[in-house]
């Protein structure tokens, strides 16, 4: 019997020690603040949030430490980080900083052995392993660099490497529903589950209440990952909840 | 009041530092005898490898003092396990607080994933145990954050199971001790209310 929670996980985007897309949401001081930001999201019911650093300069990514530091001091959630990890040692500055997950993308996909790395430093809980991908004539694709350069690599084969190479979860962003609001990849994610057995993240397609049921039921994922209906306050993490409780998922409330 | 946490190779314990922090407590991160000894509550928090943490714990005699603790005592995750009579993680003898053995958990289907990660409800056990002073005032549906792959069965010190894969300990409780297999200092407010309960016993 699996008697996990249904996970909803905020995302939010950072670029300089600042929130991007953060401006609507409602009753906060600052939102432009991620620490504050996140706060709001946990006390709203979230269960988990991501922070991606979205800075590529070494000055932001100094920032976006330091940010780690307070998020780990203020907030009583699990958190992931990601962007910019290319190596051991910003995994390593990653989680003495406070961080409990780690997520990490174009650099597996380039040297495969740094998730064998990092679950053998830290333990497979530490590491998520992001797969970027879409559906390319005959088959689903990995893309990496924030979507801008497609690989070779399809996207159930390297679902299974990545599992069989120790990551303790995928958080798969289908970049044909990423931003359109029409619900998630369902089938796909069904396939991701059916081959990998551990915990799949959704991401990519969140318009409405309704989407989250369907990646729930259809989609099996684990957790559902979104960004702007819950920034521009479109959704809120209590209401959909409760929606979701009412049909018969498990979330927790 | 002084909280001290006991220092070893285990893994994250600044999350419990942190967490205790916003209950506006700052706890002493210790690996010393005296310290514990008279510290007013202690904390016992782990993550990480049975077997090499009871291999530090002896090195150091810190397995003895704890086990002599007469103050309140937190086991957190792994820090529970250690505090039972032995772990399957390495085979290994542990602090022997509780008469228990710590099992490992074996899917039984495709569902079932190991570490199990995420958000359970606990329920909290019999009506003796309904007024359980760590336990108290969690309203009806705590929901805590658990991370792990091994498990305390259900024992005469159980007082909340989990159920994945099969019922088990949630939190176990003897004399002084105190044990979660969650993390109360992740848990939300859930896990906030647990931790002051704990200060407040």
């Amino acid at each position: 019997m699996n008697a996990l929670a249904k996970r909803i996980i905020p995302c939010l985007d950072v670029k300089d020690g600042k929130t991007v897309k953060g401006t609507n949401f409602v009753n906060l001081r600052n939102a432009g603040d991620p620490v504050e930001l996140g706060k709001a999201y946990s006390d709203a019911g979230a269960d988990e949030l991501v922070f991606l650093d979205i800075t590529a300069s070494l000055e932001g990514r100094k920032t976006f430490t330091n940010m780690v530091e307070r998020v780990a001091k203020e907030i009583n959630i699990p958190f992931t980080v990601g962007g910019g990890v290319n190596e051991l040692a910003d995994v390593d500055r990653l989680l003495q900083a406070g961080a409990d997950k780690v997520s990490i993308n174009s650099a597996v996909l380039c040297q495969p052995d740094l998730i064998n790395q990092i679950t053998n430093h830290y333990g497979s809980q530490v590491c998520v392993c992001a797969i970027d991908a879409r559906y390319d004539k005959d088959d689903w694709y990995c893309y990496i660099r924030g979507g801008r350069e497609k690989t070779g690599r399809k996207l159930f084969e390297w679902a299974k490497e990545v599992a069989d190479r120790g990551a303790g979860e995928i958080l798969f962003t289908s970049m044909d529903h990423d931003g359109i609001k029409q619900g998630f990849a369902n089938e796909a994610l069904a396939q991701l589950s059916e081959i990998v057995s551990i915990p799949i993240i959704a991401s990519g397609g969140a318009g409405k209440e309704e989407h989250f049921k369907d990646v729930f039921l259809q989609g099996k994922a684990d957790a559902a990952l979104a960004a702007s209906v819950f920034h521009f306050g479109e959704l809120t993490i209590p209401h959909l909840k409760q929606y979701l409780k009412k049909e018969g998922i498990n979330v927790r409330i | 009041m002084t909280v001290a946490i006991v220092k070893y190779n285990a893994g994250n314990i600044y999350s419990v530092v942190n967490a205790l922090r916003r209950l506006g407590i700052q706890s002493i991160l210790t690996d010393d005898a005296e310290t514990l000894r008279k510290a007013d509550k202690v904390i016992f928090p782990g993550q990480g490898n049975a077997l090499e943490a009871m291999a530090h714990l002896r090195k150091y005699r810190l397995d003895e003092e704890i086990k002599n603790l007469t103050q309140p005592v937190l086991g957190i995750c792994v820090g529970q396990q250690l505090l039972c009579k032995h772990s399957k993680e390495g085979d290994v003898d542990c602090i022997g607080i509780f008469d228990a053995v710590v099992e490992k958990f074996h899917p039984v289907a495709h569902e079932d994933k190991v570490p199990v990660m995420g958000w359970q409800k606990i329920e909290i056990q019999g009506e003796q145990y309904q007024g359980n002073n760590l336990l108290k005032g969690l309203g009806e549906h705590p929901y805590v954050y658990f991370l792990h792959s091994y498990y305390v069965p259900i024992t005469s010190y159980t007082i909340a199971t989990a159920n994945y894969i099969l019922p088990y300990s949630a939190c176990m409780q003897k004399d002084n001790f105190y044990a979660c297999q969650f993390h109360p200092e992740k848990s939300g407010k859930t896990g906030e209310r647990i931790l002051q309960n704990f200060l407040d016993l």
